[in-house]
Protein backbone atom coordinates (compact mmCIF):
# COMPACT_ATOMS: atom_id res chain seq x y z
CA UNK A 1 0.00 0.00 0.00
CA UNK A 2 3.08 2.26 0.23
CA UNK A 3 2.35 5.71 -1.22
CA UNK A 4 -0.66 4.42 -3.16
CA UNK A 5 -3.16 6.62 -1.30
CA UNK A 6 -3.10 10.14 0.02
CA UNK A 7 -4.93 12.77 1.99
CA UNK A 8 -6.17 15.49 -0.34
CA UNK A 9 -8.53 17.42 1.89
CA UNK A 10 -8.84 18.38 5.55
CA UNK A 11 -11.37 20.44 7.44
CA UNK A 12 -11.89 21.41 11.06
CA UNK A 13 -14.46 23.29 13.10
CA UNK A 14 -13.19 25.54 15.88
CA UNK A 15 -12.50 23.65 19.12
CA UNK A 16 -14.44 24.91 22.12
CA UNK A 17 -15.32 24.09 25.69
CA UNK A 18 -19.05 23.81 25.29
CA UNK A 19 -21.26 23.75 22.21
CA UNK A 20 -24.95 23.88 21.39
CA UNK A 21 -24.42 21.89 18.20
CA UNK A 22 -25.05 18.17 17.96
CA UNK A 23 -22.15 15.96 16.88
CA UNK A 24 -23.67 15.35 13.46
CA UNK A 25 -23.86 19.07 12.67
CA UNK A 26 -20.22 19.59 13.66
CA UNK A 27 -19.17 16.53 11.63
CA UNK A 28 -21.06 17.88 8.60
CA UNK A 29 -19.41 21.31 8.93
CA UNK A 30 -15.91 19.80 9.11
CA UNK A 31 -16.69 17.43 6.23
CA UNK A 32 -17.96 20.22 4.00
CA UNK A 33 -14.80 22.16 4.65
CA UNK A 34 -12.70 19.03 3.87
CA UNK A 35 -14.35 18.30 0.49
CA UNK A 36 -14.06 21.98 -0.47
CA UNK A 37 -10.39 21.88 0.53
CA UNK A 38 -9.99 18.87 -1.78
CA UNK A 39 -11.86 20.64 -4.58
CA UNK A 40 -14.56 17.97 -4.89
CA UNK A 41 -18.29 17.82 -4.08
CA UNK A 42 -20.01 15.78 -1.35
CA UNK A 43 -21.60 13.57 -4.00
CA UNK A 44 -18.12 12.54 -5.20
CA UNK A 45 -17.60 10.74 -1.88
CA UNK A 46 -18.27 7.02 -2.24
CA UNK A 47 -16.96 5.68 1.05
CA UNK A 48 -17.30 6.87 4.64
CA UNK A 49 -15.19 5.51 7.49
CA UNK A 50 -16.41 6.42 10.96
CA UNK A 51 -13.81 6.32 13.71
CA UNK A 52 -15.38 5.84 17.13
CA UNK A 53 -18.54 4.46 15.55
CA UNK A 54 -21.56 6.61 16.20
CA UNK A 55 -19.61 9.22 18.19
CA UNK A 56 -19.34 11.16 14.93
CA UNK A 57 -23.08 11.78 15.04
CA UNK A 58 -24.91 8.72 13.80
CA UNK A 59 -24.45 5.82 11.42
CA UNK A 60 -22.78 6.15 8.03
CA UNK A 61 -26.27 6.10 6.53
CA UNK A 62 -27.37 9.00 8.73
CA UNK A 63 -24.25 10.89 7.75
CA UNK A 64 -24.67 10.28 4.00
CA UNK A 65 -28.34 11.26 4.00
CA UNK A 66 -27.48 14.55 5.72
CA UNK A 67 -24.36 15.25 3.64
CA UNK A 68 -25.88 14.44 0.24
CA UNK A 69 -23.81 11.39 -0.61
CA UNK A 70 -25.90 9.63 -3.29
CA UNK A 71 -24.01 6.40 -3.96
CA UNK A 72 -22.10 4.93 -1.05
CA UNK A 73 -19.87 1.99 -2.13
CA UNK A 74 -18.27 1.20 1.17
CA UNK A 75 -18.56 2.05 4.84
CA UNK A 76 -16.96 0.88 8.09
CA UNK A 77 -17.28 1.94 11.72
CA UNK A 78 -14.32 1.37 13.98
CA UNK A 79 -15.00 0.43 17.59
CA UNK A 80 -13.12 -0.28 20.79
CA UNK A 81 -9.71 1.19 19.85
CA UNK A 82 -10.69 4.65 21.13
CA UNK A 83 -7.96 7.16 20.39
CA UNK A 84 -6.23 4.74 18.02
CA UNK A 85 -9.21 4.81 15.68
CA UNK A 86 -8.51 7.93 13.59
CA UNK A 87 -5.20 6.56 12.36
CA UNK A 88 -6.81 3.11 12.04
CA UNK A 89 -9.48 4.75 9.85
CA UNK A 90 -6.71 5.97 7.52
CA UNK A 91 -5.60 2.33 7.23
CA UNK A 92 -9.16 1.19 6.49
CA UNK A 93 -9.61 3.95 3.91
CA UNK A 94 -6.32 3.03 2.24
CA UNK A 95 -7.42 -0.62 2.05
CA UNK A 96 -10.71 0.40 0.43
CA UNK A 97 -8.92 2.63 -2.10
CA UNK A 98 -6.17 0.15 -2.97
CA UNK A 99 -8.77 -2.61 -3.17
CA UNK A 100 -10.62 -0.56 -5.74
CA UNK A 101 -13.99 -0.52 -3.98
CA UNK A 102 -13.91 3.26 -3.40
CA UNK A 103 -12.41 6.32 -5.05
CA UNK A 104 -13.01 9.19 -2.60
CA UNK A 105 -13.16 8.32 1.08
CA UNK A 106 -14.36 10.68 3.79
CA UNK A 107 -13.35 10.22 7.43
CA UNK A 108 -15.36 12.53 9.73
CA UNK A 109 -14.61 12.68 13.44
CA UNK A 110 -16.47 14.67 16.05
CA UNK A 111 -15.62 14.58 19.76
CA UNK A 112 -17.90 16.10 22.37
CA UNK A 113 -15.38 15.53 25.13
CA UNK A 114 -16.63 18.57 27.03
CA UNK A 115 -20.37 18.57 26.36
CA UNK A 116 -20.92 14.85 25.87
CA UNK A 117 -20.03 11.84 27.95
CA UNK A 118 -16.68 12.33 29.68
CA UNK A 119 -13.99 9.69 29.31
CA UNK A 120 -13.92 9.38 33.10
CA UNK A 121 -17.55 8.20 33.23
CA UNK A 122 -18.08 4.43 33.31
CA UNK A 123 -19.18 2.81 30.06
CA UNK A 124 -22.01 0.30 29.91
CA UNK A 125 -20.54 -3.13 30.44
CA UNK A 126 -21.64 -6.11 28.44
CA UNK A 127 -21.13 -9.87 28.37
CA UNK A 128 -19.12 -10.15 31.55
CA UNK A 129 -15.74 -10.78 29.94
CA UNK A 130 -14.99 -7.72 27.80
CA UNK A 131 -12.80 -4.69 28.44
CA UNK A 132 -15.62 -2.52 29.86
CA UNK A 133 -16.53 -5.39 32.21
CA UNK A 134 -12.95 -5.58 33.43
CA UNK A 135 -13.13 -1.95 34.49
CA UNK A 136 -16.57 -2.34 36.12
CA UNK A 137 -15.92 -5.66 37.84
CA UNK A 138 -12.23 -5.58 38.72
CA UNK A 139 -10.93 -1.95 38.76
CA UNK A 140 -13.88 0.31 39.69
CA UNK A 141 -14.56 -1.35 43.07
CA UNK A 142 -11.09 -0.03 43.99
CA UNK A 143 -11.73 3.41 42.55
CA UNK A 144 -9.78 2.95 39.32
CA UNK A 145 -12.21 3.54 36.48
CA UNK A 146 -10.88 6.50 34.48
CA UNK A 147 -8.00 6.75 31.98
CA UNK A 148 -6.13 9.22 34.24
CA UNK A 149 -6.10 6.47 36.85
CA UNK A 150 -5.37 3.24 35.00
CA UNK A 151 -2.86 4.89 32.65
CA UNK A 152 -1.06 6.28 35.68
CA UNK A 153 -0.41 2.67 36.78
CA UNK A 154 1.80 2.51 33.68
CA UNK A 155 3.41 5.89 34.32
CA UNK A 156 4.28 4.86 37.89
CA UNK A 157 5.74 1.57 36.62
CA UNK A 158 7.83 3.51 34.08
CA UNK A 159 9.14 5.70 36.91
CA UNK A 160 9.89 2.66 39.11
CA UNK A 161 11.68 0.73 36.36
CA UNK A 162 13.52 3.50 34.56
CA UNK A 163 13.78 6.35 37.03
CA UNK A 164 11.58 8.63 34.94
CA UNK A 165 10.93 11.82 36.93
CA UNK A 166 7.99 14.13 37.45
CA UNK A 167 9.93 16.93 35.78
CA UNK A 168 10.33 14.73 32.72
CA UNK A 169 6.56 14.25 32.63
CA UNK A 170 6.35 18.02 32.98
CA UNK A 171 8.72 18.51 30.04
CA UNK A 172 6.07 16.93 27.78
CA UNK A 173 3.35 19.24 29.06
CA UNK A 174 5.62 22.27 28.68
CA UNK A 175 6.65 21.45 25.11
CA UNK A 176 3.01 21.03 24.04
CA UNK A 177 2.12 24.32 25.72
CA UNK A 178 5.00 26.17 24.03
CA UNK A 179 3.86 24.88 20.65
CA UNK A 180 0.32 26.00 21.40
CA UNK A 181 1.62 29.57 21.81
CA UNK A 182 2.39 29.45 18.07
CA UNK A 183 -1.07 28.19 17.13
CA UNK A 184 -3.95 30.70 17.41
CA UNK A 185 -6.43 27.79 17.04
CA UNK A 186 -5.14 26.12 20.22
CA UNK A 187 -7.33 26.26 23.32
CA UNK A 188 -4.21 27.13 25.31
CA UNK A 189 -2.99 29.88 22.93
CA UNK A 190 -1.97 32.85 25.08
CA UNK A 191 -1.97 30.65 28.19
CA UNK A 192 1.73 30.01 28.78
CA UNK A 193 2.97 27.56 31.41
CA UNK A 194 6.18 27.22 33.42
CA UNK A 195 7.62 24.19 35.21
CA UNK A 196 6.55 25.84 38.48
CA UNK A 197 2.97 26.08 37.14
CA UNK A 198 3.15 22.41 36.22
CA UNK A 199 4.49 21.32 39.62
CA UNK A 200 1.90 23.48 41.41
CA UNK A 201 -1.08 22.02 39.54
CA UNK A 202 -3.31 19.81 41.68
CA UNK A 203 -2.96 16.06 41.87
CA UNK A 204 -5.53 14.02 39.97
CA UNK A 205 -4.11 10.53 40.31
CA UNK A 206 -0.41 10.37 41.18
CA UNK A 207 1.87 10.52 39.31
CA UNK A 208 -0.58 12.57 37.22
CA UNK A 209 -1.38 16.17 38.01
CA UNK A 210 -4.03 18.22 36.25
CA UNK A 211 -1.43 19.44 33.73
CA UNK A 212 -0.45 15.86 32.82
CA UNK A 213 -3.98 15.33 31.51
CA UNK A 214 -5.30 16.22 28.05
CA UNK A 215 -7.96 18.85 27.47
CA UNK A 216 -11.65 18.02 27.16
CA UNK A 217 -13.08 19.96 24.22
CA UNK A 218 -15.83 19.90 21.59
CA UNK A 219 -15.21 20.01 17.86
CA UNK A 220 -14.91 18.05 14.63
CA UNK A 221 -12.47 17.46 11.80
CA UNK A 222 -12.56 15.42 8.60
CA UNK A 223 -10.21 13.99 6.00
CA UNK A 224 -10.70 13.23 2.32
CA UNK A 225 -8.53 10.42 0.94
CA UNK A 226 -8.10 9.18 -2.60
CA UNK A 227 -5.67 7.20 -4.74
CA UNK A 228 -2.34 8.76 -5.61
CA UNK A 229 -3.27 8.57 -9.28
CA UNK A 230 -6.52 10.47 -8.82
CA UNK A 231 -4.75 13.03 -6.59
CA UNK A 232 -2.78 14.35 -9.58
CA UNK A 233 -5.97 16.02 -10.84
CA UNK A 234 -6.92 17.61 -7.51
CA UNK A 235 -6.01 21.04 -6.26
CA UNK A 236 -4.06 20.26 -3.09
CA UNK A 237 -0.53 19.00 -2.81
CA UNK A 238 -1.17 15.37 -1.81
CA UNK A 239 0.08 13.96 1.48
CA UNK A 240 0.90 10.30 0.86
CA UNK A 241 0.23 7.43 3.24
CA UNK A 242 3.64 5.74 3.10
CA UNK A 243 2.97 3.30 5.88
CA UNK A 244 0.23 2.56 8.39
CA UNK A 245 -0.35 -0.12 10.99
CA UNK A 246 -2.37 -0.98 14.06
CA UNK A 247 -1.53 -3.17 17.03
CA UNK A 248 -2.88 -4.37 20.35
CA UNK A 249 -1.41 -5.31 23.70
CA UNK A 250 -2.18 -8.81 24.97
CA UNK A 251 -4.58 -9.34 26.55
CA UNK A 252 -6.24 -6.13 25.41
CA UNK A 253 -9.10 -6.45 27.92
CA UNK A 254 -6.92 -6.16 31.03
CA UNK A 255 -3.86 -4.08 31.92
CA UNK A 256 -2.48 -5.79 35.07
CA UNK A 257 -2.19 -9.28 33.56
CA UNK A 258 0.01 -8.36 30.62
CA UNK A 259 3.42 -9.97 30.91
CA UNK A 260 4.80 -6.43 30.81
CA UNK A 261 2.26 -3.72 31.63
CA UNK A 262 4.41 -1.26 29.67
CA UNK A 263 3.83 -3.28 26.48
CA UNK A 264 1.46 -1.27 24.29
CA UNK A 265 -0.24 -1.71 20.94
CA UNK A 266 2.18 0.71 19.31
CA UNK A 267 5.05 -1.74 19.98
CA UNK A 268 3.44 -3.88 17.27
CA UNK A 269 1.91 -1.15 15.10
CA UNK A 270 5.11 0.86 14.60
CA UNK A 271 7.25 -1.89 13.03
CA UNK A 272 4.38 -2.67 10.64
CA UNK A 273 4.12 0.96 9.58
CA UNK A 274 7.90 1.34 9.13
CA UNK A 275 8.06 -1.92 7.13
CA UNK A 276 5.26 -0.79 4.81
CA UNK A 277 6.93 2.59 4.30
CA UNK A 278 10.41 1.15 3.93
CA UNK A 279 11.56 3.71 6.48
CA UNK A 280 13.18 3.87 9.91
CA UNK A 281 12.73 6.25 12.85
CA UNK A 282 15.74 8.35 11.80
CA UNK A 283 13.89 9.25 8.58
CA UNK A 284 11.11 11.05 10.45
CA UNK A 285 11.10 14.87 10.58
CA UNK A 286 8.31 15.37 13.14
CA UNK A 287 5.75 13.35 15.10
CA UNK A 288 2.21 13.99 16.26
CA UNK A 289 1.99 11.65 19.26
CA UNK A 290 -1.33 10.77 20.95
CA UNK A 291 -0.68 12.77 24.12
CA UNK A 292 -3.69 11.78 26.20
CA UNK A 293 -1.31 11.98 29.19
CA UNK A 294 2.34 12.94 29.53
CA UNK A 295 3.53 9.44 30.51
CA UNK A 296 1.71 7.86 27.56
CA UNK A 297 3.50 10.34 25.28
CA UNK A 298 6.90 9.21 26.61
CA UNK A 299 5.93 5.55 26.20
CA UNK A 300 4.85 6.09 22.60
CA UNK A 301 8.02 8.03 21.72
CA UNK A 302 9.90 4.91 22.83
CA UNK A 303 7.58 2.44 21.13
CA UNK A 304 7.72 4.36 17.85
CA UNK A 305 11.48 3.83 17.97
CA UNK A 306 12.65 7.40 18.51
CA UNK A 307 14.66 6.27 21.54
CA UNK A 308 15.15 3.04 23.49
CA UNK A 309 12.66 1.78 26.08
CA UNK A 310 13.34 3.57 29.32
CA UNK A 311 15.12 6.51 27.69
CA UNK A 312 11.98 8.47 26.86
CA UNK A 313 12.19 10.62 29.99
CA UNK A 314 15.66 11.88 29.09
CA UNK A 315 14.65 12.24 25.44
CA UNK A 316 11.84 14.65 26.29
CA UNK A 317 13.72 16.60 28.97
CA UNK A 318 16.68 17.14 26.63
CA UNK A 319 14.49 19.25 24.36
CA UNK A 320 14.31 16.85 21.43
CA UNK A 321 10.53 17.18 21.18
CA UNK A 322 10.43 20.96 20.90
CA UNK A 323 10.22 22.85 17.62
CA UNK A 324 13.85 23.19 16.59
CA UNK A 325 14.71 19.90 18.34
CA UNK A 326 15.61 16.59 16.68
CA UNK A 327 11.97 15.43 16.64
CA UNK A 328 9.37 18.18 17.09
CA UNK A 329 6.34 16.55 18.72
CA UNK A 330 2.77 17.87 18.54
CA UNK A 331 3.52 21.05 16.67
CA UNK A 332 -0.11 22.22 17.12
CA UNK A 333 -0.04 21.81 20.90
CA UNK A 334 -1.45 18.29 21.01
CA UNK A 335 -4.31 16.95 23.08
CA UNK A 336 -2.66 18.63 26.05
CA UNK A 337 -2.79 22.19 24.72
CA UNK A 338 -4.48 22.37 21.30
CA UNK A 339 -7.71 20.35 21.61
CA UNK A 340 -8.95 16.79 22.01
CA UNK A 341 -10.59 15.39 18.91
CA UNK A 342 -9.57 11.81 19.60
CA UNK A 343 -6.41 12.41 17.59
CA UNK A 344 -8.01 13.60 14.35
CA UNK A 345 -6.45 17.01 15.03
CA UNK A 346 -3.05 15.28 14.98
CA UNK A 347 -3.63 13.97 11.45
CA UNK A 348 -4.87 17.38 10.28
CA UNK A 349 -1.74 18.95 11.77
CA UNK A 350 0.55 16.45 10.02
CA UNK A 351 -1.11 17.39 6.71
CA UNK A 352 -0.72 21.09 7.53
CA UNK A 353 2.99 20.59 8.19
CA UNK A 354 3.55 18.51 5.05
CA UNK A 355 1.80 21.11 2.93
CA UNK A 356 4.13 23.70 4.46
CA UNK A 357 1.20 25.62 5.91
CA UNK A 358 2.37 25.55 9.54
CA UNK A 359 3.13 29.28 9.73
CA UNK A 360 4.99 30.20 12.92
CA UNK A 361 5.07 26.53 13.97
CA UNK A 362 6.21 25.13 10.61
CA UNK A 363 8.90 22.42 10.85
CA UNK A 364 11.54 23.52 8.36
CA UNK A 365 11.86 21.27 5.30
CA UNK A 366 9.32 18.81 6.72
CA UNK A 367 8.99 15.86 4.34
CA UNK A 368 8.03 12.90 6.50
CA UNK A 369 5.82 12.91 9.59
CA UNK A 370 4.45 10.26 11.96
CA UNK A 371 1.06 10.25 13.67
CA UNK A 372 0.29 7.79 16.46
CA UNK A 373 -2.96 6.79 18.10
CA UNK A 374 -3.58 5.31 21.55
CA UNK A 375 -6.89 4.22 22.99
CA UNK A 376 -8.84 1.88 25.20
CA UNK A 377 -6.44 -0.23 27.21
CA UNK A 378 -3.42 0.85 25.07
CA UNK A 379 -4.49 -0.16 21.57
CA UNK A 380 -2.09 1.50 19.16
CA UNK A 381 -1.86 2.80 15.62
CA UNK A 382 0.72 4.64 13.56
CA UNK A 383 0.79 6.27 10.17
CA UNK A 384 3.79 7.61 8.27
CA UNK A 385 2.93 10.44 5.91
CA UNK A 386 5.16 12.12 3.33
CA UNK A 387 4.75 14.98 0.89
CA UNK B 1 -36.99 20.38 61.78
CA UNK B 2 -34.43 18.01 60.39
CA UNK B 3 -31.75 19.40 58.10
CA UNK B 4 -31.92 18.07 54.58
CA UNK B 5 -29.55 15.13 54.27
CA UNK B 6 -27.86 14.45 50.97
CA UNK B 7 -27.57 10.69 50.58
CA UNK B 8 -23.98 9.46 50.25
CA UNK B 9 -23.49 8.12 46.71
CA UNK B 10 -22.80 4.40 46.61
CA UNK B 11 -19.32 3.09 45.90
CA UNK B 12 -18.97 1.43 42.49
CA UNK B 13 -19.55 -2.31 42.76
CA UNK B 14 -18.85 -5.29 40.51
CA UNK B 15 -21.88 -6.67 38.67
CA UNK B 16 -21.79 -9.87 40.76
CA UNK B 17 -23.35 -11.63 37.76
CA UNK B 18 -21.69 -14.49 35.89
CA UNK B 19 -17.93 -14.80 36.38
CA UNK B 20 -17.79 -11.71 38.57
CA UNK B 21 -20.36 -13.30 40.91
CA UNK B 22 -18.29 -16.47 41.05
CA UNK B 23 -15.01 -14.63 41.78
CA UNK B 24 -16.45 -12.40 44.52
CA UNK B 25 -18.65 -15.25 45.80
CA UNK B 26 -15.52 -17.25 46.67
CA UNK B 27 -14.17 -14.13 48.38
CA UNK B 28 -17.44 -14.06 50.38
CA UNK B 29 -16.38 -17.49 51.71
CA UNK B 30 -12.98 -16.00 52.68
CA UNK B 31 -11.25 -17.74 49.78
CA UNK B 32 -9.24 -16.17 46.98
CA UNK B 33 -9.70 -18.44 43.98
CA UNK B 34 -8.84 -18.00 40.32
CA UNK B 35 -9.86 -19.84 37.18
CA UNK B 36 -7.32 -22.50 36.26
CA UNK B 37 -7.48 -24.44 33.03
CA UNK B 38 -8.47 -28.08 33.56
CA UNK B 39 -6.39 -29.15 30.57
CA UNK B 40 -3.08 -27.23 30.72
CA UNK B 41 -3.39 -25.94 34.32
CA UNK B 42 -2.67 -22.31 33.37
CA UNK B 43 -4.24 -19.74 35.70
CA UNK B 44 -6.14 -16.88 34.10
CA UNK B 45 -7.57 -13.57 35.25
CA UNK B 46 -9.94 -11.85 34.60
CA UNK B 47 -12.10 -14.98 34.28
CA UNK B 48 -13.32 -15.86 30.81
CA UNK B 49 -14.82 -18.79 28.87
CA UNK B 50 -11.72 -20.25 27.17
CA UNK B 51 -8.15 -20.84 28.26
CA UNK B 52 -6.08 -18.31 26.29
CA UNK B 53 -3.22 -20.82 26.24
CA UNK B 54 -4.93 -24.01 24.96
CA UNK B 55 -8.55 -22.88 24.31
CA UNK B 56 -10.01 -25.53 26.60
CA UNK B 57 -13.34 -24.54 28.14
CA UNK B 58 -12.69 -26.83 31.10
CA UNK B 59 -11.76 -24.69 34.12
CA UNK B 60 -11.87 -24.92 37.91
CA UNK B 61 -11.78 -22.23 40.59
CA UNK B 62 -8.55 -23.06 42.41
CA UNK B 63 -7.51 -21.49 45.74
CA UNK B 64 -4.24 -19.53 45.88
CA UNK B 65 -1.97 -18.46 48.74
CA UNK B 66 -3.30 -14.89 48.91
CA UNK B 67 0.27 -13.68 49.24
CA UNK B 68 1.87 -11.34 46.76
CA UNK B 69 3.73 -8.09 46.22
CA UNK B 70 3.05 -4.56 45.07
CA UNK B 71 3.67 -4.15 41.32
CA UNK B 72 2.56 -0.55 40.69
CA UNK B 73 -0.06 1.87 41.99
CA UNK B 74 -1.78 5.20 41.47
CA UNK B 75 -2.67 7.52 44.33
CA UNK B 76 -6.08 9.02 43.64
CA UNK B 77 -6.34 12.50 45.16
CA UNK B 78 -9.35 13.75 43.21
CA UNK B 79 -12.28 11.34 43.28
CA UNK B 80 -13.55 10.85 39.74
CA UNK B 81 -16.47 8.78 41.08
CA UNK B 82 -18.77 10.48 43.63
CA UNK B 83 -19.00 7.27 45.66
CA UNK B 84 -15.29 7.48 46.44
CA UNK B 85 -15.16 11.13 47.51
CA UNK B 86 -14.84 10.17 51.19
CA UNK B 87 -11.99 7.75 50.44
CA UNK B 88 -9.45 10.11 48.85
CA UNK B 89 -6.55 9.93 48.99
CA UNK B 90 -6.38 6.21 48.29
CA UNK B 91 -4.02 4.09 46.23
CA UNK B 92 -5.35 1.75 43.54
CA UNK B 93 -2.63 -0.90 43.73
CA UNK B 94 -1.79 -3.70 41.31
CA UNK B 95 -0.80 -6.70 43.43
CA UNK B 96 1.14 -9.52 41.82
CA UNK B 97 0.20 -12.77 43.51
CA UNK B 98 2.85 -15.42 44.11
CA UNK B 99 1.03 -17.58 41.53
CA UNK B 100 1.62 -14.86 38.89
CA UNK B 101 -1.82 -13.33 38.40
CA UNK B 102 -2.19 -9.61 39.07
CA UNK B 103 -5.24 -7.85 40.46
CA UNK B 104 -6.24 -4.29 41.24
CA UNK B 105 -6.87 -3.80 44.96
CA UNK B 106 -6.14 -1.69 48.03
CA UNK B 107 -3.43 -2.19 50.64
CA UNK B 108 -5.41 -0.97 53.61
CA UNK B 109 -2.89 -0.62 56.43
CA UNK B 110 -0.31 1.66 54.84
CA UNK B 111 -0.36 5.29 53.71
CA UNK B 112 -0.13 5.68 49.92
CA UNK B 113 3.13 7.62 50.16
CA UNK B 114 4.74 4.66 51.98
CA UNK B 115 4.04 2.17 49.19
CA UNK B 116 7.01 0.58 47.45
CA UNK B 117 7.38 -1.81 44.54
CA UNK B 118 7.90 -5.34 45.83
CA UNK B 119 6.24 -4.71 49.21
CA UNK B 120 4.93 -8.11 50.44
CA UNK B 121 1.18 -8.24 51.12
CA UNK B 122 -1.47 -10.73 52.24
CA UNK B 123 -5.13 -10.82 51.25
CA UNK B 124 -8.09 -10.13 53.55
CA UNK B 125 -11.78 -9.99 52.65
CA UNK B 126 -14.02 -6.94 52.98
CA UNK B 127 -17.71 -7.95 52.92
CA UNK B 128 -19.74 -5.92 50.40
CA UNK B 129 -23.10 -7.68 50.40
CA UNK B 130 -24.69 -10.97 51.35
CA UNK B 131 -22.29 -13.69 50.24
CA UNK B 132 -19.85 -11.37 48.47
CA UNK B 133 -16.57 -9.74 49.52
CA UNK B 134 -13.83 -7.66 47.92
CA UNK B 135 -10.29 -8.98 48.29
CA UNK B 136 -8.04 -6.35 49.87
CA UNK B 137 -4.52 -6.59 51.21
CA UNK B 138 -2.45 -5.85 54.30
CA UNK B 139 1.29 -5.53 54.59
CA UNK B 140 2.79 -8.94 55.37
Amino acid sequence: MRDKTCIVGTGSTPYTRGTDKPALVLALEASLSAVRDAGIRPQDIDAVILPAGVASGGTAGDFCANFGIRDLHYTASLQEMGGAECVAAVETAALALVGGVASHVLIPMCSLMFSGRRAREPKDASSGFQAADTIRDYYSPYGVQAPAQHYSWMARRHMLLYGTTERQLGAVALAMRRHAQLNPEALMFNVPMTMDDYLASRWISEPYRLLDCCLETDGAAALVMTTSQRARDLKQKPVFVSGVGTGHPYPSLDIPNRTDILEIGLDRAAPRAYAMAGMKPADIDFAEIYDCFTGQTIMQIESAGFCKKGEGGTFVSDGNIELGGTLPVNTHGGLLSHAHNTGMNHIVEAVTQLRGDGGARQVRDAEIGVVTGWGGHAHGSMAIFRN
Amino acid sequence: MNAKVTPTPARPLPSLQGYSGEFYGWCGKQELRFQRCGACETFRHPPRPLCPNCQSSNAQWVPVSGKGKVHTWTTVRQALHPGLAADVPYAGVIVELDEGMRIASWVTDIAPEKLQAGLRVQVWFDAISDGFALPKFRVL
